[in-house]
């Protein structure tokens, strides 16, 4: 298990290095500068602010530069707010956006393993068709205009939830709704089909040879089985938050770190980009990681230390 | 023909299976008995409903089975009457099950002394520790080898002839009345085949249960059963002792069935076989459902349905062949000389029960 991880661990590493360098040179050919835009700079300003930056250094002696920072957790300054350095922009916004991410995740996968369970149970019937109408909208219907819709109805209209603030536990309602609908569409469509995989095979009938109750064959046999692969689909479903806050934090003005993604983009804030990449980057490989070594722990038939046979 | 004996009865039982392109009849108008301590194979082809017989008595059909006649007495009591709740309290405790593929019968993310312990703490009540101890003594008389050390493995970590074991122990554990196995080596090698029959044996003797053998292998029936079934398009057409059918049959189908059967007297290259396939049950012929496969068959098979003819108290067949007006047909060769066997064993029976006569000459004509 050890080795394994070490493994895992080295890969990662690779990984973020790799990412490193593909979007610094990216950014790197990406015609203008947060400063093209500036007719009032004059052109020895210009340069005191290339200096400042290191941006007339020669390109490799700038990756260099920014890999050994990078390495330290040092992403270099913001070039909007030129007094912050990007790795406390960054660590002061992830908070919000770690929040509403995992309450998405947690909230959008229990209910769809409940209605995805219920759907395969009562296979063929309406709860069933309800089920996977749901999970069609739900997938077929971008976060965004999910968001807008909850801001106009429940927010707006009913009055219920805050449409555009952030504060408390309220605030966060909407977006973890808006958020939360692919991976609860997603996960109730794929454990509907598992489970309706595992209630036709063979070992679903020896349960109830046995003389298990219904409810003794789900909960003993069914659920476990047919949960244990929706493991494979967390790591997809973190890459639909993370990607899907960038445009809801918007919506709804959350002061995480997907909203000031867009923002850098809009001012080619190049640091801010590159930090933000490599802490989504860093964050989806912890996901796989920690999903990786949890289907080993679940499911005895690929545990990573088991004893030989 | 109500018997103290019998530990099961099934009477004309009718099973059709609702499908968009109609009612399939699968099961139609059967009728056997089970006695107390016996094996009772069921043989025929694939589809020719011997496992909805059986999934009919565990009460486990699909959804779109629908029951239209019959009644499975148990105990006195009609199984086709009892409520699902009632079911769950007999399967696993009164009437257990053996299926055909170990492979994928075992919950691959259940440790198998909880596999095994789970009909006990369903049925009994038992605590899991209590149970657990129960299952490793299961273990070590199905013969798994090591047990103490392999109660807390997984299935995938047995082979197919273990986890077949572990599927018997399963069965057993709540020592049933009755044991269903359905083609319960079908899925194994030839040499584990052996030893799992010879466990089922075994294991019979020690608990004394009574066993329904569905098989489409004669060769397997031959050293198991007591009594034999021969099922065709959802009936049985002919049923008797082991030796009368294997010796003695009288229905076509079965002279085919054995006739495509290798034996070590099998010569020649090419294995007999049954022309065709077994008809559409969505809508049986009329007459003889084995008509248009039957070399033997005479007019009336296309018309009218055939009843059982008895041949001896114990051994009847449902072919016209046998009524005392049908002209005489001669079987196929192999059925030939195994009747001629038949006498010759009844008539040794006979010997033997005369003293005067040494056993070992007998022995010699043999």
């Amino acid at each position: 298990m050890a080795k394994y991880l070490a493994k895992r661990i080295f890969y990662l590493i690779l990984t973020l290095f790799i990412v490193i360098t593909v979007t610094f040179f990216l950014m790197k050919l990406l015609p203008g500068t947060p400063l093209t835009n500036q007719a009032k700079l004059s052109k020895s300003q210009i340069n005191l602010i290339y200096e400042q930056y290191g941006l007339n250094k020669p390109v490799w002696q700038q990756y260099l530069l920014y890999l050994a920072g990078a390495v330290k957790g040092d992403f270099g300054t913001s070039f909007q707010f030129s007094d912050q350095p990007v790795s406390y922009l960054i660590s002061s916004r992830i908070g919000p956006s770690l929040q509403i991410g995992l309450q998405a995740m947690i909230i959008g996968v229990l209910l769809g393993v409940i209605i995805g369970a219920f759907g395969a149970m009562k296979q063929n019937t309406w709860v069933d068709t309800t089920t996977t109408v749901v999970s069609i909208l739900g997938i077929s219907i971008p976060s965004f205009v999910l968001a807008v819709l909850l801001q106009y109805y429940l927010g707006l209209k009913a009055g219920w939830f805050p449409i555009a603030e952030w504060g408390g536990f309220i605030y966060t309602v909407l977006p973890t709704l808006a958020l939360g609908a692919q991976p609860l569409a997603e996960s109730a469509r794929f454990v509907r089909t598992e489970m309706v995989d595992v209630l036709s095979s063979d070992y679903i009938e020896l349960a109830k040879a046995k003389g298990l109750s219904r409810t003794g064959v789900i909960y003993h046999h069914a659920l476990r089985n047919s949960l244990i692969p929706l493991i494979t689909i967390v790591g997809p479903l973190a890459v639909n938050i993370m990607t899907g806050s960038m445009v809801v934090e918007n919506i709804f003005s959350i002061p995480g770190i997907g909203e000031q993604f867009v923002k850098s983009v809009l001012t080619n804030d190049y640091p801010t980009i590159m930090g933000l990449t490599i802490v989504y980057s860093f964050m989806l490989c912890v996901v796989l990681l920690i999903t990786d070594i949890l289907y080993g722990i679940v499911d005895p038939r690929i545990r990573l230390t088991g004893k030989a046979n | 023909m109500d018997n103290e004996k019998d530990i099961l009865e099934v009477r004309n039982l009718q099973v059709n299976f609702k499908t968009y392109a109609g009612d399939v009849k699968a099961i139609r108008n059967v009728s056997f008995d089970l006695r107390k301590g016996e094996t009772l194979a069921i043989v025929g082809e694939s589809g020719s409903g011997k496992s909805v017989t059986t999934r009919t008595i565990m009460g486990l059909n699909a959804r779109n089975a629908d029951i239209t006649s019959g009644t499975i007495m148990y105990k006195g009591e009609d199984l086709l009457k009892k409520s699902e709740k009632e079911m769950e309290g007999i399967r696993g405790q009164d009437i257990a099950e053996i299926f055909q593929d170990p492979m994928t019968s075992l919950d691959p993310t259940m440790r198998i002394g909880r596999q095994i312990a789970e009909p006990l703490m369903v049925h009994k009540g038992m605590k899991k520790e209590k149970a657990l101890a129960q299952a490793l003594e299961m273990m070590k008389l199905v013969g798994i080898t090591d047990a103490e050390n392999r109660i807390n493995d997984y299935p995938h970590q047995f082979s197919g002839g273990m986890r077949q074991r572990i599927v018997i122990a399963i069965a057993l554990i709540n020592y049933p009345e009755v044991l269903i196995a359905d083609e319960p080596t079908t899925a194994l090698d030839v040499t584990i085949q052996a030893q799992i029959l010879n466990l089922m044996k075994e294991l019979q003797d020690k608990i004394s249960t009574s066993i329904i053998f569905i098989t489409h292998d004669l060769g397997v029936v031959a050293g198991m059963a007591d009594r034999v079934a021969v099922m065709y398009a959802g009936k049985i057409v002919e049923y008797g002792t082991v030796d009368e059918i294997f010796y003695n049959p009288k229905h076509p189908y079965t002279w085919g069935l054995l006739s495509s059967m290798p034996t070590l007297d099998t010569g020649g290259d090419e294995l007999p076989s049954i022309p065709g396939t077994p008809p559409d049950l969505l809508d049986p012929p009329t007459g003889d459902a084995f008509a248009a496969r039957n070399a033997y068959a005479l007019k009336i098979d296309t018309e009218q349905e055939p009843p059982f003819f008895k041949v001896s108290d114990t051994h009847y067949a449902a072919t016209w062949l046998l009524h005392p007006n049908a002209p005489k047909v001669t079987p196929p060769d192999q059925i030939v000389a195994r009747q001629k066997k038949y006498a010759e064993m009844q008539q040794n029976l006979v010997k033997q029960q005369r003293p005067n006569i040494p056993v070992e000459e007998e022995e010699e004509q043999q």
